[in-house]
C-alpha cells in the first residue's frame, strides 16, 4: 500500500515539484517559508503519512513549479531531512537534498530573545551560521546565540 | 577605521583597536586638539547613563566638536511613537557622526544599516559597550605596562555583566589567565568559557576571592545586583561576602590595579579610595581620552 502512495503521489504531476521527507510537524512552517499560499498553482499537501525514517512524514507537491535552490534551501532549518524530487513529464528528473545556507540567514528566523531590537521594529531579521551540524547561529543584532531547540520560525 | 562604525568590539581587529589605545595616549598628553572644527555629533541617548554621555560629549567638546542630541527618550520624538529609523534617517541628515545609546539590543547595529553615516555604539541593552571595554584595555595597558600574560581576577556577577563579557573577548588575543570569581547564581555563561577553552586560555573559577588576591595583576569588580536573584535569602547571603576592603589589599602585589565600570554601590569599601591601588576614577578619565580617540579615528581626523 505504502509503495503505491509513493508511486501516485510521484506520477500525480506531470511537471513541479515533490517536497518529501518533511517532518509532519513542520508542513505549515514549509509552506509559509516557501510562501506557496502565494502562488496559484495546483498543489497537494499530505500530512502525518507513515515513515520508516521520521515516524510521521508530510509530502508536498507543486504543479508546474521549479524551485531555486536559494529558497529551497531555507526550509533545511526546519526539514532538514526533506528531500526534493523534480519532475517533469511525469519523470522524476532530478532529486535534490537541502542544505543549510552556509553563511547567512535573512528573513526566517524569529529572534527568541524579547528585548532583540528585530522584536520592537519592522527589521527583516538576519542570522550568521556558526554551526551547521549543530545548527547554532548568531541574531546579526542582539548577537545573542541560539541553537536548533531554541529556533523558531517566523 | 575610517567611516565605518564601532558597534561590537569584534568589529575592530586586534592591531585596530591597539591603533586606538595609542592614540589616546596621544590624546592624554594633549587633550584639546581643534580636529573637529565645524563637525556636529549627534548624541542620541534613548535610555539615559549621564556618565556616559557626559564623557563622549566631553570627547567631543576637547576636540573642538559641536554636540547635538538628547539625554533620554522623553525628551525626543519617541514618545509621539516614532521608530527608531525614522529617528536615525532625519538626525543623519543633520550630523558627521551618531553615538547612541539605547536600551533594546542591536539597536545601534540596525542604526548602523541604514544610515550612511558613522555610529558609534555607546551600549545598547546588555550586548555591547565598546567605548567602554577600549578604556578597560587602556587603563589596563596603562597601569601594567603591557596588555600580553596577565592574571585578571573578575570579581562579581560575571554572569550579566557585559563590560566582563566584553573584555573577556578583548583581552582572550592577549594570553591572559582568568580568575572567575562569583556566587553560584551569576558564574560566567558556559558559551564565554568553551570560546576561552578553544583558545587554550587558562581560567579559574571559585566563590572566594581571597585566596587570589595575591596573585591578580587587575581586579576587576562589577556589581552584584540584587534584581538578579530568584531567592532574596541568597542575596542577602552574598552581599557583603563580594566586597573589597582595604585590609583585604596588603596581601596583593603592589602594582595591582583595582578597576570597575562604576557606579559602584558597596562592592568597593569607600577605604580603598585612597589607596594607589584603586584605579576606577582615573579609568573614567582615561575614557574621555580613548573616545577621543575613536571619534578621531572614525571621521579619519588622525
Amino acid at each position: 500500500m505504502k509503495g503505491d502512495d509513493k508511486h501516485l503521489v510521484v506520477n500525480a504531476i506531470e511537471n513541479g515539484t515533490v517536497i518529501d521527507h518533511i517532518p509532519s510537524t513542520s508542513l505549515f512552517a514549509v509552506i509559509s517559508i516557501l510562501q506557496l499560499e502565494k502562488l496559484n498553482n495546483q498543489m497537494t499537501f499530505g500530512v502525518n503519512l507513515e515513515s520508516k525514517k521520521l515516524g510521521s512524514k508530510a509530502i508536498i507537491k507543486v504543479a508546474g513549479k521549479y524551485f531555486e535552490n536559494s529558497e529551497l534551501n531555507k526550509i533545511a532549518l526546519v526539514a532538514p531531512q526533506a528531500k526534493l524530487n523534480i519532475i517533469r513529464n511525469y519523470q522524476v528528473v532530478e532529486k535534490r537534498v537541502v542544505e543549510i545556507p552556509e553563511d547567512e540567514i535573512s528573513g526566517i528566523i524569529k529572534c527568541p530573545n524579547p528585548v532583540c531590537i528585530t522584536n520592537h521594529e519592522k527589521i527583516t531579521t538576519k542570522f550568521h551560521v556558526l554551526s551547521r551540524s549543530d545548527m547554532t547561529v548568531r541574531c546579526n543584532y542582539c548577537e545573542k546565540v541560539i541553537n536548533r531547540t531554541q529556533i523558531e520560525i517566523l | 577605521m575610517v567611516n565605518r562604525s564601532l558597534i561590537s568590539i569584534t568589529d575592530y581587529s586586534k592591531e585596530e583597536y591597539l591603533r586606538i589605545l595609542d592614540l589616546a595616549a596621544e590624546f592624554e598628553k594633549n587633550p584639546n586638539q581643534n580636529l573637529l572644527t565645524n563637525k556636529l555629533i549627534a548624541t542620541l541617548f534613548f535610555e539615559p547613563s549621564t556618565r556616559t554621555r557626559l564623557s563622549f560629549e566631553t570627547a567631543v567638546q576637547r576636540l573642538g566638536g559641536r554636540v547635538i542630541g538628547f539625554a533620554d527618550a522623553s525628551s525626543s520624538s519617541v514618545t509621539k511613537g516614532e521608530t527608531l529609523k525614522d529617528t536615525i534617517k532625519m538626525v543623519s541628515n543633520y550630523v558627521d557622526m551618531i553615538i547612541m545609546r539605547h536600551p533594546l539590543e542591536g539597536a545601534a547595529r540596525y542604526a548602523s544599516e541604514i544610515t550612511n553615516i558613522p555610529v558609534v555604539n555607546a551600549g545598547d541593552g546588555a550586548n555591547q559597550h565598546p567605548s567602554q571595554t577600549l578604556l578597560d584595555l587602556y587603563s589596563i595597558r596603562k597601569t601594567q605596562g603591557r596588555l600580553d600574560g596577565l592574571n585578571i581576577l573578575m570579581i562579581g556577577d560575571l554572569k550579566y555583566g557585559r563590560t566582563v563579557h566584553s573584555l573577556l573577548m578583548a583581552m582572550s588575543d592577549f594570553n591572559p589567565t582568568f580568575y572567575f570569581i562569583s556566587p553560584s547564581e551569576l558564574q560566567m555563561p558556559s558559551g564565554y568559557k568553551m570560546l576561552l577553552d578553544k583558545q587554550g586560555i587558562r581560567y579559574v573559577e571559585d566563590r572566594d576571592f581571597l585566596p587570589f588576591l595575591p596573585k591578580a595583576d587587575i581586579i576587576y569588580m562589577t556589581r552584584v545586583q540584587k534584581e538578579r536573584f530568584s531567592d532574596p535569602f541568597e542575596y542577602e547571603k552574598v552581599k557583603n561576602v563580594y566586597v573589597l576592603k582595604n585590609a583585604l589589599l596588603d596581601s596583593c602585589k603592589d602594582t595591582v590595579k583595582i578597576l570597575h565600570p562604576l557606579p559602584r554601590v558597596n562592592e568597593i569599601d569607600p577605604d580603598v579610595d585612597e589607596n594607589p591601588k584603586a584605579y576606577y576614577f582615573t579609568q573614567a578619565l582615561n575614557g574621555v581620552y580613548v573616545r577621543q580617540a575613536i571619534i578621531a579615528s572614525i571621521l579619519g581626523l588622525k
